[in-house]
C-alpha cells in the first residue's frame, strides 16, 4: 500500500484529504492516478488536470516515477506561499 | 552553519531575527526580508488562510538554503514561513541572509524568495465577503524562479 495525500483546493474538491492504494511491483505515481480515478470516476478531472503537482516521500516526482509499499504519495495544485 | 528553518503558527520578530543574524564577525552584510499580508484589488479581504504540507515543507526550505549556500558564500540564513489564519498586514514569511559582502546576501535572499514561491508546499486561500478562494500560482513567479536556472 502506498499513503496518497492531497492538499488544499485538490483536498476540497475530492473531499478527501487521504486515501490507501495498493500496489505492485515495478508500478508508477501514474498507475495509482489510474487506481484513484477507476476507484473514484468523479476524481477523473482534477487529477488529470496539467497543473497538478506530485511528490514521492517529500521530494517533487513526475508521472513515471516507481512507487514500492510504504512510499507515501501526494497530489496538489501549484503553490502559492511567500 | 545549520540554518534556522521555522514553520508556525505564531508571529515572529524582525527585530529578533536580524539581531541573531548580526552576530558573525566574518559578515559585514545582512539583507532582510519580510512578506506581509496585503488587500485585494477589487474586494475587501477579511483574513487568509495558509495550509502546507508538513514535513515535506520543512525539507524543501533546508533544500533551498543548502542551494543558496552553494552558489554564494554565506553565514547565518534564517527562513520562516508562518501558516494558519492572518488577517491584514501581519507578517507571512521571513528571510534573512548574513554573508561576508552585501551581493551575496541580496541575491540569496531573492533567490531563496523566488523558489520558494514556486517549490515550497504552501497554499494561501483568500476569505471575503463573497466567500473563501484559493489563491491562483502565478506565471511571473514560475519565471522569476527559471530566471536564476538561466544565470547558472
Amino acid at each position: 500500500m502506498v499513503k496518497v495525500k492531497f492538499f488544499a483546493a485538490l483536498r476540497e474538491r475530492l473531499q478527501c484529504a487521504e486515501h490507501s492504494v495498493p500496489v505492485h511491483a515495478g508500478e508508477s505515481v501514474a498507475a495509482v492516478r489510474a487506481w484513484l480515478i477507476e476507484q473514484h470516476p468523479g476524481w477523473r478531472h482534477e487529477l488529470l488536470e496539467k497543473d497538478v503537482l506530485c511528490a514521492k516521500n517529500f521530494v517533487f516526482v513526475d508521472l513515471q516515477e516507481p512507487v514500492s509499499s510504504g512510499d507515501e504519495l501526494a497530489f496538489f495544485p501549484p503553490v502559492t506561499g511567500g | 552553519m545549520k540554518p534556522v528553518i521555522r514553520v508556525q503558527q505564531h508571529d515572529f520578530s524582525v527585530a529578533e531575527e536580524y539581531q541573531r543574524l548580526t552576530q558573525a564577525s566574518n559578515c559585514g552584510a545582512v539583507v532582510t526580508f519580510s512578506g506581509l499580508v496585503r488587500e485585494l484589488a477589487d474586494t475587501e479581504l477579511e483574513a487568509m488562510t495558509l495550509e502546507h504540507y508538513p514535513g515535506m515543507t520543512e525539507q524543501v526550505l533546508a533544500g533551498l538554503v543548502e542551494q543558496a549556500r552553494q552558489r554564494w558564500q554565506l553565514g547565518d540564513v534564517t527562513l520562516i514561513h508562518r501558516v494558519g489564519r492572518l488577517t491584514l498586514n501581519e507578517q507571512i514569511v521571513f528571510v534573512g541572509v548574513a554573508a561576508p559582502h552585501r551581493k551575496a546576501a541580496f541575491a540569496a535572499a531573492m533567490f531563496i524568495m523566488d523558489y520558494l514561491k514556486t517549490q515550497a508546499p504552501f497554499w494561501k486561500q483568500e476569505h471575503t465577503a463573497e466567500g473563501s478562494y484559493w489563491v491562483a500560482a502565478k506565471d511571473s513567479d514560475q519565471q522569476a524562479a527559471q530566471n536564476w536556472q538561466e544565470d547558472l
